[in-house]
């Protein structure tokens, strides 16, 4: 391998990594509403849809971006708390499976919604960021995506902070660990996932924003789900760890075997590949790669 | 009068339990054939009878067997790939053995994807199905060979005979549509009421007790994937040849799978009767709903406005179905019959 | 009590051995293989240790039951009882020790084989499937004897038929036997708790083990479904020739029904004996008895 051969293989590392934490971004919203309810919430990338949409919709409207940015962060609260009340309160104490069901129909009501009232063209949406890529050490580096990364990195930093340090986090952790103890010593659970429904939409809003900015805001946003889905079985569901480093092995490794498998296949390999990739680790690891291994109670 | 029973024993015939069948073979055979229009079998029918079909496979892998799927489109792409395949391939295959060919080929690729289920559970598995979802439709597109290098991947319904009939008219079509869910779901009635279904409601219920008790878990699990794809895939050629009658891979999407996960989810789960409840929703739905759109709100209710109330009516149904009716259209059914009777 | 009295023969033969061996350990498998080759143990276990995280569930448990005894094993809650009985039915397995069930040794049962080793149990929480009737429920009980395929099923062939109706009969019994009749084609869900975990013993006892692991049969019933159920217990030993192991907490009902008493605390074995040696052990009253004094204890003495 030629000095280039490796600075390319650099590059394209370099660049699935940092699409990586975008996956990651993704898949912490899950995360949140997994580890403290149990809930594998489909509608996540319907959210991310619906916050991008809205966001986009309000700027093309006249209103200030700062503005903007805070109505739909309000609006997310809503929705969050709306959908605790409508949808898990119900359901609660329902298989997982129930659950996840339900989540796919919101996500359909979602999605409607938020094309039904801001309509389904595709809009540009820009931040401000300059995309023109910087070279370091002889590879080129997109500064968006690198922006973007930081980005992400800061949540995640301020989310785990967030869980370890605050009482409510803490009320999380507990909650995560054992809801019926949780119950127990009176922590109440409903304000509980109201709370991390909408720090979920917090999530999403900076996930549409990032992904809206790079890909347009349009329906196929919804679909990033998908990409955060592999991601999070891969990094195990609970921890937040996992998430990040499973969204770093899934982009890098996406964009790698695009790169060198794709050609002899034809392509277009990157609807499954990171699908195929995480069911090769589970059945060597049945709970993920940082998923703590548990004998069933009976 | 009496008829031999299962265990050997001579019962009396329940003609209450035969006059349903009844009523549906004479409405099925006669009345739909002799009467129906063409739009209410090409729009209506043809398209009911083979998503009731799916529903009732996935409904036997995820309903009775607690194996939640995402990919059953996947499994019907395969289906109606592989019975163009075969029929395109083979000289004078007759028809039925087409169909079955293409069911195996559909089994085939279920049990791969449901290998992972004996190691994984619940959402796990579902990333497996999911998996299935994209890489059938990722390849049935990337390879030529399937579609007979056809540039964009599109398959045609092949001259349809059976046993020197022509079936290719709207009747046709529809006696031959008819005819499989009829056997099909026969088989799976006498499936699910036997050893075998209790082994896939106990895998269900308690996977844990079951496999204690000696029910061979992973080969329950793996039959369940076999069965259900076998059923999809069949599903999958009535959608092709005799609804559709041209496909595209991309017209097995993700929507497709979700569609038939919300048949069995408003039909009710584990329920036979709740597959064709589901289906006959699902196809009739979309139309009674353009129809009361446009009354209601002319003009402004536009094809783009239609699929987006569409998409969250029934997304709203199927959080309202969980929640109030977990067991679906058919137990409300089942509550209207009791109130009436 | 000619249980109780062999019992206690059995009990001074098994202290023996383990005093020679104390001295030759730890070679649990030599140990082992001597108490399992007599025939009159159904199961030895020899060793056993298993944690979970830090917390140790079992240390170093030995036990042996004979044919046909109730061998309760009793201790407060989180000492082990639940975790032993699932090693035995290979649902976990233990990081140390050796499990002879029937002469057959193993490091780790398996699960699936269990039926066809000739053991059944019952779960501490329900395990029943709640989609079924109570007969099919308990037809499930006999589903390792099947051999029909799916589609000798489906055709109605004659090894379906004869399979099916061989296992309704012995259903039929079952459900004489524990009274289950009126409930018989009940879906298992909408039946009462104490009707539930009556079914389980009966998808238990369906299959004819020889050796039936019954986890708290009795939690959470009332005085008189537990008197019925230990009277089930009871009978399913003297007529079926079943040897139970029985988790209990009741100790009145322990005392009553139980050959020999294994006490668990904290993952150790501290007693084994007749009801009356292990009542009157005075590391029992101290570690469990002591605890439940009271209307417990008034009943012992
Ligand atoms: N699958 C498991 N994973 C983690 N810890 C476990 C598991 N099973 C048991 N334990 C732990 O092992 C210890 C013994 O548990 P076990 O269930 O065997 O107790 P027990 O004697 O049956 O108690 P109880 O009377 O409450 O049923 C407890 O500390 C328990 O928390
Ligand atoms: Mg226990």
């Amino acid at each position: 391998m030629s000095y280039y051969d490796f600075l390319f293989v650099i590059e394209v590392l370099v660049g699935g990594l940092l699409s990586g934490v975008m996956y990651s971004l993704v898949a912490i919203g899950f995360v949140l509403i997994y580890k403290t309810s149990g809930v594998l919430n489909f509608a996540q990338g319907s959210m991310v849809l619906f916050a991008a949409l809205t966001f986009v919709s309000l700027v093309e409207r006249g209103i200030p971006f700062a503005l903007s940015l805070l109505i739909t962060f309000a609006v997310m609260v809503a929705l969050g708390f709306t959908i605790e009340r409508t949808v898990l309160r119900p359901l609660v104490n329902r298989s997982p499976m129930t659950l996840f069901m339900a989540t796919l129909g919101l996500s359909y009501i979602i999605e409607g919604a938020a094309q039904l009232i801001w309509g389904t063209q595709v809009h540009g949406l820009d931040l401000g960021i300059d995309d023109t890529p910087f070279e370091v050490g002889g590879i080129l580096i997109s500064s968006f995506d690198l922006l973007a990364a930081a980005i992400a990195a800061a949540m995640v930093a301020g989310l785990s902070a967030f869980f370890y340090w605050t009482r409510i986090g803490l009320a999380f952790r507990a909650v995560a660990d054992d809801q019926f103890a949780a119950l127990a010593v009176g922590l109440r659970l409903p304000r509980i996932w109201g709370t991390v429904w909408t720090a979920a939409g917090f999530v999403a809003l900076v996930a549409g924003l990032l992904w809206g900015a790079r890909l347009g805001v349009q329906f196929s946003l919804s679909l990033i789900v998908l990409k955060a889905l592999p991601v999070l079985v891969l990094g195990g569901f609970d921890p937040i760890l996992g998430a990040i480093v499973g969204g770093l092995i899934i982009g890098a490794s996406e964009k790698l075997a695009e790169v060198y498998l794709g050609p002899f296949v034809g392509g277009g390999i990157e609807g499954w590949f990171a699908y195929a990739l995480a069911l090769v680790v589970l059945l060597v690891r049945p709970s993920g790669l940082f998923g703590q291994k548990t004998v069933e109670r009976v | 009068m009496a008829v031999q029973a299962l265990d050997g024993t001579r019962v009396p015939i329940d003609w209450q339990r035969l006059a349903m069948p009844a009523v549906l073979i004479v409405v099925g055979y006669g009345l739909i054939p002799a009467y129906a229009s063409s739009y209410l079998v090409e729009a209506i029918l043809l398209p009911f009878l083979a998503l009731s079909l799916a529903a009732v496979g996935l409904n036997l892998l995820t309903g009775y067997c607690g194996q939640l799927s995402l990919g059953s489109s996947a499994f019907m792409a395969v289906g109606a790939f592989a019975a163009y395949n075969f029929n395109l391939r083979i000289d004078g295959l007759p028809l039925p053995a087409t169909m079955i060919l293409a069911g195996i080929s559909a089994a085939g690729i279920g049990v791969v994807f449901g290998l992972p289920s004996l190691r994984l559970r619940g959402f796990y598995l579902a990333v497996s199905t999911l998996a299935a979802q994209f890489f059938v439709q990722w390849a049935l597109t990337k390879f030529g060979w399937f579609s007979n290098y056809n540039p964009s991947g599109v398959i045609s319904a092949p001259h349809l005979i059976v046993a020197g009939f022509p079936l290719d008219g709207a009747t046709g079509r529809y006696l031959l549509s008819v005819t499989t869910v009829i056997v099909l779901t026969a088989v799976v009635w006498r499936l699910v009421n036997s050893a075998t279904g209790r082994n896939f409601i106990a895998v269900r219920d308690n996977e844990t007790a079951a496999r204690v008790i000696g029910v061979p878990v992973l080969r329950t699990k793996l039959l369940a994937f076999a069965i259900s794809s076998f059923i999809i895939g069949v599903a999958g050629v009535l959608w092709a040849f005799t609804y559709l009658r041209t496909v595209e891979p991309a017209g097995f999407n993700l929507d497709r799978s979700f569609q038939i996960l919300f048949i069995i989810i408003i039909g009710g789960l584990a329920s036979m009767r709740g597959a064709f409840l589901g289906a006959a929703f699902i196809v009739v739905f979309p139309l009674l709903l353009s129809r009361i759109g446009a009354f209601a709100f002319g003009d402004l209710f536009d094809s783009g406005v239609l699929d987006m109330s569409q998409r969250i009516v029934l997304g709203a149904l199927i959080i309202i179905f969980l929640i109030a009716e977990p067991s679906g259209l058919s137990a409300l059914f089942d509550r209207l019959k009791r109130r009436i009777g | 009590m000619i249980g109780a009295s062999l019992g206690a023969a059995a009990y001074e033969r098994a202290s023996e051995i383990s005093a020679i061996l104390a001295v030759a350990n730890p070679v649990d498998d030599r140990r082992l293989a001597r108490l399992s080759s007599r025939p009159d143990v159904v199961l030895a276990l020899s060793g056993i240790g298993i944690s979970f995280g830090g917390v140790k569930a079992l240390s170093d448990v030995d036990l042996e039951v004979e044919v046909g005894e109730i061998r309760a094993v009793i201790g407060p809650n989180g000492a082990g009882k639940s975790s032993l009985i699932n090693i035995i039915s290979g649902l976990y397995h233990a990081d140390r020790g050796r499990i002879a069930i029937d002469g057959q040794s193993f490091s780790q049962v398996p699960a699936s084989r269990l039926a066809r080793l000739g053991v059944a149990r019952t779960f501490q929480n329900l395990a029943l499937f709640g989609g079924l009737s109570v007969r099919n429920n308990i037809a499930c009980g006999r589903v390792h004897t099947r051999r029909a395929s799916f589609v000798e099923h489906i055709a109605g062939l004659p090894r379906a038929r004869s399979e099916d109706a061989g296992i309704a009969e012995k259903t039929d019994q079952i459900v004489a036997f524990l009274h289950l009749e009126s409930v018989a084609d009940r879906l298992v869900a909408t039946l009462p708790y104490g009707l539930q975990k009556r079914v389980e013993l009966a998808r238990a006892l369906v299959a004819e083990p020889k050796l039936l692991l019954l986890d708290e049969p009795m939690a959470g019933m009332t005085a008189t479904e537990k008197a019925e159920m230990a009277g089930f217990v009871r009978a399913a030993r003297d007529r079926h020739g079943v040897t139970i192991i029985l988790i209990e907490h009741d100790i009145g009902v322990v005392m009553g029904l139980s050959d020999r008493v294994a006490v668990l605390d904290y993952g150790r074995k501290i007693a084994d004996g007749t009801p009356a040696e292990v009542r009157a052990d005075p590391a029992v009253i101290r570690a469990y008895i002591g605890t439940a004094e009271g209307e417990n204890g008034e009943d012992i003495r």
